[in-house]
């Protein structure tokens, strides 16, 4: 029959050499080529001590901003947890009482805020969705953990940490 | 004279077999690093400094691991067959010489437990013996995987000790001795038998290679095929005490092919070193020189392991039969046409 192309081949195993039947030139050669591996860098970063630097449009785990007051921005609104495809974020919120005016920038804000780690998929979308500029994806790798319940991240975790007073 | 003899060979003993026990625990952490650092990685650097105590948390997790012996194994074979492992290891040793005597005052104390006169033989034997560990073991266990693992150690074995003991011919026809010590003796200052014997030594050590069950010749433990081989159903210090023997079969055999091959403590310059050295450290230097060569031939083991992929069963018994084997029957038809030639004239 004829071929449907002209691509076929026809392989020979052909029989091996001298040198290849006493595998030593080969030998010898593979053990160049790993001794040359020997004194290479090596490509290992060494994790928690040194960290390898994020590209600039890095997303990592949430951080609730402060402004220039040391005020919590975030006043519950609820359009992060309402563009959230995965449903991560819940929130109560409540009413600023006077006392707490240097607590919190406007008349409410979240009593409770809280992230499922484990159901966030870190796209950035309560970043984007976000009117006060309360929420951004700028921390590290979200550690791991043994307990599903310690994946939830309150406001604990979340808020940034106050400026301090000079 | 009687009891400080024993005393002497007494502290002899201990000292070698503490430091075959600590160079084979370090062996594991070297083999680690060195197969990191030939493929580009660190290899352990948790355990203090380097990972300097990586050895000592292997041995602490192995001994803390639930011991599991099958249900249906033959239960004294399974549990002797780990200890038969590592005592032949680690008998080899007895009759390495491993520095010239020390003259200490009047005294001389040799550095080898006993000089037998057919050392080479004994050594030869107790590689032939440490098989026996690995075959216990794998037929015991009852497990195919296992039971495959030990027919490929012992047939291994038989193929590759009849190409050593014949690289062995070659060289006693050039040392005209079986005593290890003589053969050490005869390779003052540069006169290696290496020299005399380059194709025999290469014999020798791929045979050696096969004999310790390493890579390129690891089939008995061969994980892709038959999940660890002889010691699949081994679990804790039991596994812990295979391993371990694989790591003293490596330094005896290194130490072997040291002194038979590559003048064990003997090195250049040795007459005018020695002297200046005095009774005492001249010996002991000539034993560290034997101890850098033991461990540039436990280097080379693990480099070669790190680079060349495991043969296949045929590829193997066609290495031994074919190949090694006419070589090595060569080898000693030449060696002996030579030393005739060159005795008649």
């Amino acid at each position: 029959m004829e071929p449907l192309t002209n691509k076929k081949k026809i392989l020979v195993q052909k029989p091996l050499t001298f040198a290849e039947r006493i595998y030593l030139p080969a030998i010898l050669s593979g053990l160049g080529i790993t001794m040359s591996h020997f004194f290479k860098k090596e490509a290992t970063i060494r994790y928690p001590e040194v960290q390898r630097e994020m590209s600039i449009n890095w997303r990592g785990m949430h951080s609730l901003k402060r402004d220039e007051d040391g005020k919590e921005r975030c006043t519950a609104c609820g359009l992060c947890a309402l563009s959230c495809p995965a449903e991560a974020i819940t929130m109560i919120a409540a009413e600023r009482k006077p006392e707490e005016k240097d607590l919190y920038r406007e008349e409410k804000y979240a009593s409770v805020y809280e992230i499922n780690m484990l159901r966030c998929i870190f796209c950035g979308l309560c970043e984007e969705a976000c009117p006060k500029e309360a929420i951004y994806l700028d921390g590290p790798i979200v550690p791991a953990d043994y307990l599903r319940k310690d994946f939830i991240y309150g406001k604990d975790k979340l808020v940034e940490q106050p400026l301090v007073k000079k | 004279m009687e009891i400080s003899f024993v005393i002497e060979k007494f502290i002899l003993v201990v000292i070698i077999f503490a430091i075959s026990l600590v160079i084979a625990m370090y062996s594991t952490y070297a083999e680690r690093k060195v197969a990191a650092f030939l493929q580009d990685r660190l290899g352990p650097d948790r355990a203090g400094p380097f990972g300097m105590f990586q050895p000592l948390a292997d041995g602490l997790k192995m001994l803390m691991k639930e011991e599991i012996v099958p249900a249906e194994s033959s239960r004294w074979l399974f549990m002797m067959a780990p200890g038969l492992a590592i005592f032949t290891a680690c008998i080899g040793t007895a009759v390495i010489p491993w520095g010239s005597d020390i003259h200490l005052g009047s005294r001389i104390i040799p550095l080898q437990v006993t000089d037998i006169n057919v050392g080479v033989l004994y050594i030869f034997g107790v590689v032939s013996l440490g098989v026996y560990g690995v075959m216990i073991g794998g037929w015991a266990s009852n497990n195919k995987y296992s039971l495959l693992g030990a027919i490929r150690a012992a047939s291994q074995n038989i193929s590759y000790e009849i190409a050593m003991g014949l690289s062995i011919i070659a060289l006693l026809l050039v040392t005209n001795s079986m005593s290890l010590k003589e053969i050490v003796e005869g390779q003052h200052g540069w006169h290696w038998n290496v020299l005399y014997q380059p194709l025999g030594f290469l014999i020798f050590m791929v045979c050696s290679f096969a004999e310790t069950n390493r890579a390129p010749f690891d089939l008995p433990e061969c994980e892709t095929e038959l999940i660890g081989g002889y010691h699949t159903e081994y679990s804790s210090m039991k596994l812990g005490f295979y391993l371990f023997a694989e790591y003293i079969n490596m330094f005896v055999s290194s130490a072997v092919m040291a002194t038979l091959y590559f003048g064990g403590y003997n090195y250049p310059g040795m007459d005018t070193l020695g002297p200046i050295l005095g009774p005492v450290f001249g010996p002991l230097f000539g034993t560290v020189i034997l101890f850098a060569k033991i461990f540039i031939f436990i280097f080379f083991f693990m480099w070669v392991r790190w680079t060349i992929p495991r043969f296949r069963y045929d590829q193997l018994m066609d290495l031994g039969w074919k190949v090694l084997m006419p070589l090595a029957i060569a080898n000693v038809i030449i060696t002996g046409i030579v030393i005739a030639i060159v005795e008649k004239f």
